[in-house]
């Protein structure tokens, strides 16, 4: 691991301030990622702002009758909160699927929206890689690409998003509120949050530079019936290679985000229009743009079983 | 190098460290705390399993300086020799262990899964969110999966988790 300095924050306005006037520096609140990455000199940060001393980590109610998670509240107290499990279920469980005990114990909200990737050959720093190190190339175009994307990649990148949280808040439509080094704050539909990688994989956000996440703001409830269904190599402790994220309502509308096709949470509401024809008219529009490769392809009617499997359940 | 000060085991500790050193280091190397182990350093294999402010965590992917005025409980403080920890117990009578070495990150880990489970914390495999828990043995296998045992002894860890859950409910 490379040197750094440390400092604990002690206002959000003054950590967003202190990343955008420090060269290199980094937020860390669960650490879970970062340090895992840190010790292999992926990310290699000079300075580090610990930001688990704000007081963003509670779960209040909103005037409009949604829910506003603070940032640092952890994956398993967001999880298990009554009102969380009781009136948005497919966010108790997409939080459940993912990791295990222990990092959900660490793991924060704003932190699982900001994971990296866990493209192996990110990872591997022996090999190219446009996110790591843009401009090198792409060393899973080509090589054994049996967990990326199929959807939104780009002749750059074909990583995934390996968040399970972030599929379901896209399929409830939160808004995330962050504070920038100015001291202005503002709030990002999670459709805009996360980018797809274009010429620019580095770049996986829309915040800006020192932009701190505040909190996650929930709508009010949706109803419906609330699924995550998440297919992986084991049944515990594993990334999707496919995952849907489903509300279906009675009269057999609703709304379905994919996680572990895309370098973002997938969702294209046109397709959802398609929900009372069944999971083939529904992925046939999702994933219509498809370009998988001959390792992957086989994502495109797991995700339609998948989805199919989520219909019947929900449908009893 | 950062000051930090936290205690372990009921005891106040004050250490100036490389703001590197992860909480396991600063455990094993500083405060020569060797029960916690070393296994992947990545947390995947949950070895290195503590628990902090009353709940379980990756001790290798977390800094010291992060802890300050945190209260840790390792192996080496739930039981003694002459006085075990019932889980300590149970793993001894149920043979839950060949080698040993990822045991006291299980043993933490299932202190934290007993915790979680009284507290109501739902798992994957939890069929009704918003119903009481049971700990099954679906429930058990899934809430210890962060901890990989190399000798396969799970089924010997799951009878002893098991028994000492079973005698706490």
């Amino acid at each position: 691991m490379r040197s750094f300095s440390y400092e604990r924050a002690t206002s959000p306005g003054a950590a967003a301030a202190a990343a955008a006037g420090t060269a290199n520096a980094k937020f860390i609140a669960g650490g879970t990622n970062l340090l895992d990455l840190m010790k292999l000199e992926i990310e290699t940060p000079a300075h580090l702002i610990d930001v688990n001393g704000l007081a963003l980590d509670r779960i209040d109610e909103t005037a409009d009758g949604g829910l506003r998670i603070g940032a640092l509240v952890r994956n398993t107290d967001l999880a298990a909160d009554r009102r969380v499990r009781r009136d948005y279920a497919v966010l108790s469980r997409a939080l459940l699927a993912g990791a295990s005990g222990q990092l959900r114990n660490k793991a924060t909200t704003a932190g699982n929206l900001l994971q990296r990737t866990r493209c192996p050959y990110f990872y591997d720093a022996n090999l190219p890689c446009n996110k790591r190190k843009p401009g090198s190339g792409c060393a899973a175009i080509g090589g054994f690409s049996r967990q990326h994307a199929v959807i939104g990649a780009s002749e750059a990148c074909i990583a995934t998003h390996p968040s399970d949280m972030a599929v379901a808040m896209r399929v409830l439509d939160v808004v995330v509120e962050t504070v920038r080094p100015d001291g202005a704050t503002r709030s990002i539909p999670i459709a805009d949050l996360h980018r797809l990688p274009g010429d620019s994989p580095e770049i996986e956000t829309t915040l800006q530079p020192g932009e701190l996440i505040t909190a996650v703001a929930l709508p009010k409830p949706v109803g419906g019936t609330q699924a995550y269904r998440k297919v992986r190599d084991r049944a515990s402790y594993a990334f999707a290679l496919v995952s849907v994220a489903a509300i279906v309502q009675g009269d057999g509308t609703g709304r379905v985000a994919l996680g572990g096709v895309a370098h973002k949470p997938w969702r294209v509401e046109a397709a959802e229009s398609e929900l009372p024809r069944g999971a083939k008219a529904v992925t046939a529009r999702l994933l219509a743009d498809a370009k998988p490769t001959k390792d992957n392809a086989y994502k495109l009617p797991l995700a339609e079983r998948t989805l199919a499997a989520v219909l019947r359940e929900a449908r009893g | 190098m950062t000051r930090v000060s936290f205690d372990v085991n009921g005891e106040t500790h004050q250490l100036e460290l490389d703001t590197r050193t992860t909480l396991l280091d600063a455990l094993r190397e500083h405060l020569h705390l060797t029960g916690t182990k070393k296994g992947c350093d990545h947390g995947q294999c949950g070895a290195c399993t503590v628990i902090v402010d009353g709940r379980r965590i990756n001790s290798c992917l977390t800094l010291a300086v992060m802890h300050h005025g945190d209260e840790i409980t390792t192996i080496e403080g739930l039981g003694t020799p002459d006085g075990l920890h019932p889980l300590q117990a149970a793993f001894v009578e149920h043979d839950g262990y060949q080698c040993g070495y990822c045991t006291p990150g299980q043993i933490c880990s299932a202190v934290g899964v007993l915790a979680e489970v009284k507290a109501g914390i739902p798992s994957h495999v939890t069929a009704d969110l918003n119903a009481p828990l049971r700990l099954t043995n679906a429930e058990l296998r899934e809430r210890m999966s962060g901890n990989i045992c190399r000798c396969g002894a799970y089924s010997n860890i799951a009878e002893a988790i098991s028994e000492v859950a079973g005698r706490s409910a």
